[in-house]
């Protein structure tokens, strides 16, 4: 019973540290505009969040695979290694660096207003379920 | 939390960059210096910036590696009244040129206020999260 009160915000929770996590990449690439031979990163965040909260929908599979007795099941969510992409370069230049300035601030606003978005889904849900347990 | 790396990133940038504004104020500060009794007039410099990565995976801070001198011979000015004349009578000035610093100047600029707006939002969004629940 309990579980079906927190599997919500199991996920929601998920996100969000997959949002911080993203957020913390833009803030490297626009900290890293001048860097020479520097290259962008970002993360699929859709496959991300399939990976970390173990819904297998995409036709991955999402844990790693227990074909012995002795095999440690890795838990879902637990990222060992984030999948990082790298951006490629929107314009050529001397330096090699491939941070695009307005990209990376748009996807840096973007990811803001969604971080904002998710902490309201789970204050949200916070809200109701407190509601249900007060049953007033 | 990989949110509170964010202050170290963009806080190094953002020392970074006050760091290239520094040597910007230098050389226009001395774009008019002449050679001193010892012949050598102010050479212009530049930082060259590194990526510092900061423990976690793809957080990536920035640092200073060096700061380079610009080796190119400076302006030399015929000028026999001048003090600082040599023996056939030319001034040589130091080697900064205004138009690039100024450049340079905004380039640094722009990129501080970035970094600044990225820790603002950074901060507003962990207030935020220490308000969950509520």
């Amino acid at each position: 019973m309990l579980n079906r009160l927190t599997d919500s915000l199991d996920f929601q929770g998920q996100a969000l540290t997959l949002r911080s996590e993203r957020q913390r990449l833009l803030a490297s690439n626009i900290a890293n505009a001048d860097t020479p031979g520097y290259i962008a990163r970002d993360m699929d965040f859709a496959s991300a969040l399939r990976q970390a909260t173990g819904n297998a929908s995409g036709g991955m599979p999402s844990t790693l695979a227990t074909s012995t007795a002795g095999h440690i099941a890795a838990a879902t969510g637990a990222r060992a290694e984030p999948n990082l992409l790298y951006a490629s370069a929107s314009q050529t230049n001397l330096d090699r660096n491939s941070v695009d300035m307005d990209r990376e601030r748009a996807a840096f606003a973007d990811n803001s207003v969604k971080y904002e978005a998710t902490l309201r889904f789970i204050n949200g849900n916070v809200r109701t379920m407190l509601d249900a347990i007060k049953g007033q | 939390m990989s949110m509170f790396n964010i202050f170290n990133v963009s806080g190094s940038a953002a020392s970074a960059q006050s760091q290239r504004l520094n040597v910007v104020a230098s050389n226009l500060a001395n774009a008019d210096t002449v050679a001193g009794p010892d012949g050598q007039a102010y050479k212009a410099r530049q930082v060259v910036f590194q990526t510092q990565l900061m423990g976690e995976v793809g957080a990536a801070g920035v640092r200073v590696s060096t700061v380079q001198e610009d080796q190119t011979q400076g302006r030399r000015v015929h000028d026999p009244k001048h003090p600082g004349a040599d023996a056939e009578g030319y001034v040589t000035y130091s080697n900064v040129n205004p138009v690039e610093e100024m450049v340079n100047m905004i380039s640094a600029s722009r990129s501080y206020q970035n970094n600044v707006e990225v820790m603002n939002t950074a901060k507003s969004l962990l207030l935020k999260t220490l308000q969950m629940g509520q």
